[in-house]
């Protein structure tokens, strides 16, 4: 597995950059990781998806998918698409430092 | 970090719940992955799209060797009602949305939703026969100039 160095840590990432150990993520290392995205400022409501998409992650052991998030995160898909331009899942799930949620719908 | 967006254009032009499904599940599936997406109607497909009929999208009962019985038992009347009643609970218990949930989910997502001009004049149908989030009917030039560059799937 390679490794990267984000804010400072060491990291475990895979092929595509999602951590393959989450509990190596730190808050600090968020706003580094978003700027990879073109997300300059995390507002509150990146933060409620981002801390929504590791609670998920840990009592499921997989990330939402974007429907699943529109429906029970709280932030409706819209504006899940204005918060992170390039797929809210995914993106979302790389700035959580958590793996790319499975499911195709 | 390359952030250039991909691009897929996918028509549906098939009117039954089979036909429909798979082309709303690449487009979703596109802008999950941040790719940018234009579903295009064409046919029969313009049903998933139409305010009447995309609640009442039905399953082919008759010559759908998937189904796995007789081709006569697909004639029986009622049969395409109970294969579709019977596709739906098994789709509501992995949480599929329905074809209405599901366009409205695609529209919000930023994807495009345009009727083919040359099916709906076919047809006899007009814009307001389509539900709101259909962007506009569009010729098939349009369609391929909007295309152009990226990927385009038929279904």
């Amino acid at each position: 597995m390679p490794t990267t160095t984000i804010a400072d840590h060491e990291v475990e990432v895979n092929d595509e950059g999602f951590f393959v150990d989450a509990e190596q993520w730190t808050e600090e290392m968020a706003p580094v990781i978003a700027k990879d995205y073109e997300i300059d400022a995390l507002t509150d409501q990146h933060w409620q998806v981002i801390k929504f998409m590791r609670q998920e992650y840990f009592e499921k052991g997989t990330g939402p998918t974007v429907r699943v998030l529109g429906k029970t995160s709280g932030v409706s898909v819209k504006e899940l698409y204005q918060l992170f331009p390039t797929g809210p899942a995914k993106t979302a799930a790389r700035i959580a430092g958590i793996p790319k949620p499975r499911g195709c719908i | 970090m390359d952030l250039t967006k991909e691009k897929v254009s996918i028509v549906i032009s098939q009117g039954s719940l089979e036909g429909i499904y798979p082309g709303l599940i690449m487009a979703n599936g596109a802008r999950a992955e941040g790719m940018e997406a234009n579903l295009f109607f064409t046919f029969f497909g313009l049903d998933a799209i139409h305010g009447k009929r995309y609640e009442h999208i039905k399953v082919a009962a008759v010559g759908n060797p998937g189904l796995h019985f007789a081709t006569w038992a697909g004639g029986i009347p009622g049969m395409s009602s109970v294969m579709t009643h019977m596709m739906e609970k098994k789709m509501d218990k992995f949480d599929i949305p329905s074809i209405p949930e599901f366009v409205e989910l695609i529209s919000d997502t930023g994807a495009g939703l345009y009727a083919c001009q040359a099916s709906v004049d076919l047809f006899g149908l007009e814009k307001d026969d389509f539900i709101e989030q259909v962007d506009s009917i569009i010729t098939v030039g349009e369609f391929y100039e909007m295309a152009a560059g990226g990927h385009i799937i038929f279904t």
